[in-house]
């Protein structure tokens, strides 16, 4: 396997008397997909925004290529190539799907100061990309955020961490409000910017979304990492088990069972 | 067509064209639509205008402003008692004086970022302290809370020509919201805002820096409330550390005619425009019927109360569909 893009040693994340995160280590790859998963509560997102340089750790620390790194802010992170998508605040809904996507990076035309923003650079490329991933609905880059469907925008999100060269796609739950068709169109995006060699972090508490593309999982229980293997290591009743931690099997089969 | 409703500008427009009719209907033969009469609501809606069109944008930031109304009367007391009391030049006196309201909005961004608390509330409290600031030193160096100024005939013409009826404040308010337009709609820094309004999170996650562009906007506020005051000071010939009082909430309140959404967001220079013409239509307009001017408060009351469901409702309609 190629040396890791991202590495977390023995990081923990306190907020005053809560353990959100405790001694938690774990490495994303380039070109590989890290499903993280875990109960509500388990410390996910509070790992993520460790990750993506919203929280600095309490303690531990953090690799990039390798050289320990600290994020001040989440602008540098974005530097780096880190992206994040969060599952429901990764798009302004009264803002056009052109101004959405060069949001922080606004291709501008024209001289000082009559420089302004590309609106029509702006609204094609965003057109295009989310084309490319076929949301074909969407004619008009003029057309507000809001308007579009859970899914689609979520595609935009991820399509425009792509277009700007993301190394690390962080996924905050990005299938878990979507319907069976707009879910399968977010992991097949997966897979393309896995094919791009992106490494992607998924976070999920839908193991069959995670079995299906991941390559690397973690499972999280009250803030430390419980289990960790590759893909084929683990059944998916396995895997379930370990994320309900043990108990209340026979309903969750019996859940599942309702799925298939 | 459809696009067209939902533009959050689209009820100032409209409300702003059956005003205008309405009034001159009810007031025809009375001056109101001479150029006297036209001269009148431009020049009410002027002075106010260059305070609500950066007020707007802080809005659609997601931020108030409850200030502005005592910067306007500290500017024109900076001036007055500077030119009259010191015998300092006007054009240092005119500078300091925007600078100072600079200071207050700089104070405010600062408060309000670094504590969190509502702009609100922050704000409204500058806004007593800064007039009480202000008559406070004013009686200290001076013992007096309002002055005359003395300014040269170029500051005069600069800040209080007329032509005829019309002051010049009303190209003064053209070139705010020229600018302020141009902000919005067309720099990426207009993205930032309705960004930092929209979704404050996800905006500094795409790497838009928050706290600055509320402190910026806060800044531009003060500023223009500041030039506000010097306007009035040297219209007036004099500072008065009550001036602009009655900005304090008719600059929101024209901001929300306006179309912007109160939560932020969402709006537009042009629709703040319109509420602001509107705000000048009738308050001039109710004067050329004869009715007691008592009624602009009602006027405007039920407007504001209108505007701010057919706003919700404008929203509402724009997310829908395509
Ligand atoms: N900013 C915060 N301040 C205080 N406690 C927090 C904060 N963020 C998360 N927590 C706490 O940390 C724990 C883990 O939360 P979180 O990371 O959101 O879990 P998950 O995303 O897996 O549902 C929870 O107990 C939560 O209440
Ligand atoms: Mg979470």
């Amino acid at each position: 396997m190629s040396e890791p893009l991202i590495e977390l040693q023995n990081v923990s994340k306190h907020f005053g008397p809560t353990k959100a995160l405790t001694g938690v280590s774990l490495a994303v790859h380039p070109g590989r997909i890290l499903c993280l998963l875990g109960d509500n509560g388990a410390g996910k997102s509070t790992l993520i925004k460790v990750l993506s340089g919203y929280h600095p750790p309490s303690a531990g620390q953090i690799l990039w290529e390798g050289r320990e790194t600290r994020f001040s802010e989440p602008r540098e992170a974005r530097k780096l190539g880190i992206a994040t998508v969060h599952q429901d605040v990764g798009t302004i809904p009264l803002m056009s799907v052109g101004r959405n996507f060069f949001l922080g990076a606004e291709p501008v035309r024209g001289r000082w100061p009559f420089r302004r923003f590309d609106s029509g650079h702006a609204n094609r490329v965003a057109l295009e990309q989310i084309r490319a991933f076929g949301i074909s609905r969407v004619e008009d880059g003029e057309q507000l955020v809001g308007t579009m469907s859970g899914g689609e925008r979520q595609v935009l999100a991820i399509g425009r961490a792509m277009y700007f060269g993301a190394r690390l796609l962080i996924l905050d739950e990005p299938t878990s409000a979507l319907g069976v068709k707009e879910a399968s169109f977010v992991l097949k995006m997966m897979t393309q910017a896995r094919a791009a060699g992106a490494a992607i972090v998924f976070i999920t508490h839908n193991a069959r979304h995670a079995m299906s593309v991941g390559d690397d999982f973690a499972v999280l229980i009250h803030g430390e990492i419980a289990a960790r293997f590759s893909r084929g290591e683990k059944s998916r009743e396995e895997v379930l088990n370990l994320m309900a931690g043990g108990d209340e099997m026979a309903e969750l089969e019996e859940h599942l069972e309702g799925i298939h | 067509m459809r696009k067209l409703i939902r533009r959050p500008e689209i009820g100032a427009v409209a409300a702003f064209l059956v005003t205008y009719l309405f009034f001159v209907v009810m007031t025809s033969g009375a001056g109101f639509v001479s150029a006297d009469g036209t001269a009148g609501w431009l020049n009410l809606a002027a002075e106010l205008g260059i305070v609500a069109v950066p007020v707007g944008l802080l809005m659609i930031s997601g931020e108030f402003d409850l200030s502005i109304g005592s910067t306007v009367g500290m500017a024109s007391m900076i001036l007055a008692l500077g030119t009259r009391y010191f015998g300092l030049p006007d054009w240092s006196m005119i500078l300091l004086a925007l600078v100072a309201g600079g200071g207050v909005g700089l104070a405010n961004g600062l408060a309000v970022v670094r504590t969190g608390l509502p702009s609100f509330i922050v704000t409204l409290a500058a806004n007593f302290i800064v007039i009480g600031g202000t008559m406070g030193v004013s009686r200290l160096i001076a013992n007096v809370t309002s002055s005359s100024v003395a300014v040269s005939d170029p500051v005069k013409w600069l800040f209080a020509a007329r032509w005829d009826q019309a002051n010049i404040a009303i190209l003064w308010w053209a070139a705010v919201a020229l600018v302020g337009w141009w902000v919005l709609s067309k720099s990426p820094f207009g993205s930032w805002i309705y960004a930092t309004g929209g979704n404050a999170t996800a905006a500094r996650g795409a790497g838009v820096p928050v706290d600055r562009v509320k402190i910026r906007l806060f800044i531009s506020t003060g500023v223009a409330a500041a030039f506000v005051g010097v306007i009035q000071a040297v219209q007036w010939n004099s500072g008065n550390a009550t001036y602009g009082m009655g900005y304090v909430f008719q600059a929101p309140i024209v901001v929300v005619i306006g179309g912007v959404l109160l939560t932020g967001g969402y709006g537009t220079v042009v629709g703040v425009v319109f509420g602001t013409a509107l705000f000048g239509v009738i308050s001039t307009g109710i004067f050329y019927t004869g009715w007691n001017t008592d009624w602009v408060q009602l006027f405007l009351g039920a407007l504001l109360g209108v505007a701010v469901f057919a706003n919700t409702q404008i929203r509402r309609l724009a997310l829908q569909g395509r």
